[in-house]
C-alpha cells in the first residue's frame, strides 16, 4: 500500500536549536499514528512542516506517493491535509460559524453551514453553538470548534496537536469514536499527545522524538505507559511523593457566597459560590469547561473586582475590592489557563516576562527596572524548572507549549505566594515535566501554602488534591474529601446529574478544621 | 428654510470627498494595515484628474485617471510596508509627503485655471419636488456614487466571504495564514482600494468641489479622513455620520463667520474638529462593542513564520 504520507530526512533549525534532525516516518491510509516526545522535542515543528505553515530546511514530503513541493497551508488543504494547532487559529471577533466559513471552500452560506455544524458537532459529541462569538468561548470550547472545523472538510490526513488536553473524559471518549470512524473510512491521523494512556488506547503506531531526532518506533498497543515514557525521557519517571499535610488553623483564602454576573452575554454567572482553602492543602475545582471556572478564576485573581470586599478574604483580610496587582502584592499568585497572551506576552523575552510579576522581588527601584536581576531570575527559573529555551532572552512565543507553561509556573512559585491559584497546570506539559509540576505544587502546599487547582483532568486532580469542589453551571458543590469520593461520582457531578453531597458535611468539616 | 436647505446640500457635498477617502482607509485598516498617506494620495488623485481633464479627455476618463493615480501611489506604500515590512507609520508619512510633492509637480501650469466642473444632474420629476428635490435630488453623480460605495463597502465587509477574510486578517494575520489565506496579497488589494478611493476623493475636490487645481488643495482632509476612521471605531455607518458631522460643522462655521458671530474665527474653525471628535468619542464609549470592530493587528508588519 502506498503510504498516505511519507517524510524523508526532514530537518529544521531555529536560531540556537535544531528542532527537527533528519526525521523520516510514514503513515498508511487509515492509520492513527502517534508522535511522542518531551516538551520541545520538535513535534509541533514537524507537524507545521507537514502542513506547510513552516518550510523545512531539508528533506522531502510525499503524499500518496507524489512528492509535495515546497508548499503553504492552502496547498495542503487542497491535498486533504487538515490540522488542529496546539495554539488555536481562531478569530475572536467573529462567530463560530464565520470562523468555520473561512476555511470552507466555495461560496459562503452561513445558515446552511450553521446547520451542518450543529449536525456534525452533535454526531461527534462535540457540542458547540455556531452563533456564539469565539471571544466568549473557553479554551475547551475553542478546541471543539477547531476539531469540528477539520471534520467538516472530510480530510484525508488529519493532524491533531494535543487535541484532548482540555476535553472532558466523556468528550475524549466521543472524540476517539470519531477518530476511529474516520480511520475506518480511510483517513490517516497524526496524533500528538502527552497522555500515554490515550495513545495506547487509540493509536496503531508511534514515532518517538527526542531532541529533534527519531529515537524509536513502536506499537503503542503492545507497550506500557512506563515503557513509552522511558523512550521519550530516556529514563524512568520519579514516583510521586505525597506526605500527609498539616492544615493551618484559619483558611488562607475564602470565597463567601459570591454572586457574579458574567463578563459576556454568553458567559456563566456564579451563583452563591463559597469555598475555603487552608494552608497545607491542595484544593481542586473540577468541572467541564465553560461552567464558570473562568469567572471564578477572574474573581479570585482580581481580574474582575467583585461587588463587596468581603466576598473574597485572604488571611482574614477582605480583598474583593482590590485589583489583581494589589492582590499579588498580598501574596495571591495566579497562573491562567492561556499561557500565550495572558500568562505571558508572546513577543517579549523571558526575562521581560519574568519582570511582569516577579518585579515584586525588588527588581524595580525608583520606577526603574533592574534588567540584570530580571535576567538572573529568569535564568534561575529556566534552570530549576528544566525549561528548554536558549536563555533568558528567548522570546516567549518561540518556546514550545509545555516549556512556556513550566516557565510561567516556575515564575509564580518562585514568588512563594501564600495562596496559588492555577488553572490547567499541566495542559500540554509532557509526562516528565507534568510529574515535576505536580510534585512542585504538592511541595508548595506541604510547606504551608494553600493551592487551588482548576482542572478538567480528573486523574490529575485525584492524584494531587486533598479536597475537591465540583463546579457546574456556576454553582459549586460542597467540598468532597478525596479519600471519600471517586472519579465516577465527580464525573456525574460535573455533568450536573449527580446528587449533591449533603451540606452538613461541610459544617462538620469546617468544625474539624477550626479545632 | 431656504438657508437650511442650502446648508444641508452644502453639507452633503462637503462630506463627499471625506466619505470616499475614509471608506477606502476603513477597508485598509480593517485588513490590519495603517496607511497614513491619505493626504498624499488625495492630492495625487486631484492633480492627475485635472491633468487628464486639461489633456482634453472626457470627464469619466479624468476620474479614472485619478483613481488609477491614487492606487499607484498606494502601491508605493504597499511595497515599503508589506513587501519590505518597513514601519507602517514611516511609510505612510513618506507617502503623504511624496504625494504632496508629486501633485505639485503634475499640477504645475494648471494653477488657478477653472475646470469645467461636473454638474449636478437633473432628475426629471424628482429634482422638481419642492424642498425634497433640492435636498436630495440635485447633486452631481459622484455624490450618489459615494452612497453606492458606502453600500458596497458595508456589503463587502459584512456580507461576503472575502470581507470576512479581510476582517479576520486584520485581527490575526498569523491565524489567517495558518488556515491558508494569502495575507500579503489580500493586504495589497486592500491598500490599493484605499488608494483608489483617496484618489477619487481628491478628484472630487479638483473637478467638482473647488473646481480648479490649487497646490495643497486638500487642506488636511486626508488627515480628517484618517481621524474619522478611528473615531468611527471602524464602522462604515459611523464613518458616514462623522463625515456629515464634519461637513456640517464646516458649513456652519463658514456661515457663522459670514453673519459675523462674536466668536474668534480661529475658535470657530476649530469647531468642526472638536464637534466631530466629541460626538464620535461619545458614541464609541462601549468598550466591549468597540473591541469587536478594532483590527487588532493594525500597523503591525506581518512576516510569515518560518
Ligand atoms: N518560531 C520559533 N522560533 C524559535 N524557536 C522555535 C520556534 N518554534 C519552535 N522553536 C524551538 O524548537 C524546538 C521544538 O519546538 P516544538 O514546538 O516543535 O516542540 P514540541 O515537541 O511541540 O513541544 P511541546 O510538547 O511542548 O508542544 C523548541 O526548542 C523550541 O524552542
Ligand atoms: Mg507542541
Amino acid at each position: 500500500m502506498t503510504p498516505r504520507l511519507e517524510l524523508r530526512g526532514i530537518s529544521k533549525s531555529y536560531p540556537g536549536v535544531l528542532a527537527n534532525d533528519d526525521i523520516s516516518l510514514s503513515v498508511l491510509p487509515g492509520e492513527i499514528h502517534a508522535v511522542l516526545g518531551e516538551n520541545g522535542a520538535g513535534k509541533s515543528t514537524l507537524m507545521k512542516i507537514i502542513y506547510g505553515a513552516t518550510p523545512a530546511d531539508a528533506g522531502q514530503i510525499y503524499c500518496d506517493g507524489k512528492a509535495v513541493p515546497e508548499h503553504g497551508p492552502a496547498v495542503s488543504r487542497e491535498l486533504g491535509i487538515e490540522m488542529v494547532y496546539q495554539h488555536f487559529a481562531l478569530f475572536e471577533s467573529i462567530t463560530v460559524v464565520e470562523n468555520i466559513a473561512l476555511s470552507m471552500p466555495g461560496k459562503m452560506d452561513l445558515k446552511g453551514l450553521a446547520l451542518r455544524i450543529r449536525e456534525v458537532s452533535e454526531r461527534y459529541g462535540l457540542p458547540i453553538d455556531p452563533d456564539r462569538l469565539v471571544l466568549s468561548l473557553s479554551v475547551g470550547e475553542r478546541q471543539r470548534v477547531e476539531i469540528v472545523r477539520c471534520l467538516l472538510r472530510q480530510p484525508k490526513l488529519l493532524i491533531l496537536d494535543e487535541p484532548t488536553s482540555v476535553l472532558t473524559p466523556q468528550a475524549v471518549r466521543k472524540l476517539f469514536e470519531t477518530l476511529r470512524q474516520l480511520s475506518d473510512e480511510g483517513c490517516s491521523i497524526l496524533y500528538i499527545s502527552h497522555k500515554l494512556d490515550e495513545v495506547r488506547e487509540l493509536c496503531h503506531s508511534a514515532t518517538v522524538l527526542r531532541g529533534g531526532k527519531v529515537t524509536g518506533e513502536t506499537d503503542p498497543r503492545q507497550a506500557t505507559s512506563a515503557e513509552l515514557a522511558r523512550m521519550m525521557v530516556g529514563k524512568d519517571l520519579p514516583e510521586m511523593m505525597v506526605e500527609p499535610s498539616e492544615l493551618s488553623h484559619m483558611p488562607l483564602l475564602s470565597v463567601n457566597n459570591l454572586n457574579l454576573a458574567p463578563e459576556t452575554v454568553t458567559g456563566t454567572s456564579l451563583k452563591a459560590v463559597s469555598l475555603e482553602v487552608f494552608g497545607g492543602e491542595i484544593v481542586g475545582i473540577a468541572g467541564v469547561s465553560g461552567n464558570g471556572q473562568g469567572e471564578l478564576a477572574a474573581a479570585i485573581s482580581g481580574e474582575k473586582i467583585t461587588s463587596a470586599a468581603e466576598d473574597i478574604v485572604l488571611e482574614g483580610r477582605p480583598i474583593g475590592h482590590l485589583n489583581a496587582g494589589r492582590r499579588r502584592d498580598l501574596g495571591l499568585g495566579f497562573v491562567p489557563e492561556e499561557r500565550l497572551g495572558r500568562g505571558a506576552v508572546p513577543p517579549y523575552e523571558l526575562s521581560e516576562n519574568a519582570l511582569l510579576t516577579a518585579h515584586r522581588l525588588g527588581m524595580v527601584k525608583h520606577g526603574m527596572a533592574n534588567r540584570r536581576k530580571a535576567r538572573d531570575f529568569a535564568a534561575d527559573v529556566i534552570e530549576k524548572y528544566n525549561v528548554k529555551a536558549s536563555g533568558p532572552s528567548a522570546k516567549a512565543h518561540g518556546l514550545s507549549g509545555g516549556n512556556l507553561q513550566k516557565f510561567i509556573m516556575g515564575r509564580e512559585i518562585e514568588l512563594s505566594p501564600k495562596v496559588l491559584l492555577v488553572s490547567q497546570p499541566t495542559w500540554g506539559v509532557d509526562v516528565g515535566a507534568a510529574a515535576y509540576v505536580r510534585q512542585t505544587l504538592i511541595d508548595l502546599s506541604r510547606s504551608g501554602q494553600a493551592v487551588i487547582v482548576i482542572s478538567e483532568e480528573l486523574e490529575e486532580l485525584f492524584e494531587i488534591c486533598d479536597r475537591l469542589y465540583v463546579i457546574c453551571n456556576g454553582e459549586l458543590t460542597p467540598s468532597l474529601n478525596r479519600a471519600d469520593t471517586n472519579v465516577e461520582e465527580v464525573g456525574l457531578l460535573m455533568t450536573g446529574t449527580g446528587s449533591k453531597p449533603a451540606a452538613p458535611d461541610v459544617q462538620t468539616e469546617s468544625v474539624r478544621y477550626a479545632v | 428654510m431656504d438657508l437650511f436647505i442650502s446648508m444641508f446640500a452644502a453639507t452633503i457635498i462637503a462630506a463627499t470627498p471625506l466619505i470616499f477617502a475614509a471608506l477606502g482607509e476603513l477597508v485598509v485598516e480593517k485588513s490590519g494595515v495603517l496607511n497614513l498617506g491619505i493626504e498624499g494620495m488625495m492630492l495625487v488623485g486631484a492633480a492627475f484628474g485635472v491633468w487628464a481633464h486639461f489633456a482634453g479627455l472626457p470627464m469619466i476618463v479624468a476620474l479614472a485617471a485619478a483613481v488609477l493615480a491614487g492606487a499607484a501611489a498606494s502601491l508605493l506604500f504597499g511595497v515599503l510596508a508589506l513587501t519590505f515590512m518597513t514601519n507602517q507609520y514611516a511609510a505612510g508619512l513618506a507617502l503623504a509627503i511624496f504625494g504632496t510633492g508629486v501633485s505639485a509637480f503634475i499640477g504645475r501650469g494648471f494653477g488657478s485655471t477653472p475646470v469645467d466642473a461636473i454638474q449636478p444632474i437633473h432628475l426629471p420629476g424628482l429634482s422638481d419636488i419642492p424642498v425634497i428635490g433640492a435636498m436630495f435630488f440635485q447633486y452631481d453623480p459622484l455624490v450618489y456614487f459615494s452612497f453606492v460605495m458606502f453600500g458596497a463597502v458595508s456589503w463587502f465587509l459584512y456580507r461576503t466571504k472575502a470581507g470576512l477574510a479581510l476582517r479576520a486578517i486584520g485581527e490575526s494575520p498569523d491565524s489567517a495564514h495558518a488556515i491558508g489565506f494569502e495575507v500579503i496579497k489580500i493586504r495589497y488589494l486592500a491598500v490599493m482600494f484605499g488608494g483608489a478611493m483617496a484618489g477619487l476623493g481628491g478628484a472630487y475636490l479638483s473637478l467638482v468641489y473647488t473646481p480648479l487645481w490649487v497646490e495643497n488643495m486638500t487642506a488636511g482632509r486626508g488627515w480628517i479622513a484618517l481621524a474619522l476612521v478611528v473615531f468611527a471605531a471602524w464602522r462604515p455607518k459611523r464613518v458616514i455620520l462623522g463625515a456629515w458631522l464634519f461637513g456640517g460643522m464646516t458649513i456652519l462655521q463658514l456661515q457663522g463667520q459670514a453673519i459675523g458671530l462674536k466668536v474668534p474665527s480661529e475658535l470657530l474653525s476649530a469647531l468642526p474638529y472638536l464637534a466631530t471628535i466629541a460626538v464620535l468619542v461619545l458614541i464609541s464609549r462601549n468598550r466591549q462593542a468597540m473591541a469587536l470592530d478594532f483590527p487588532v493587528s493594525l500597523a503591525q508588519p506581518f512576516r510569515p513564520k518560518g
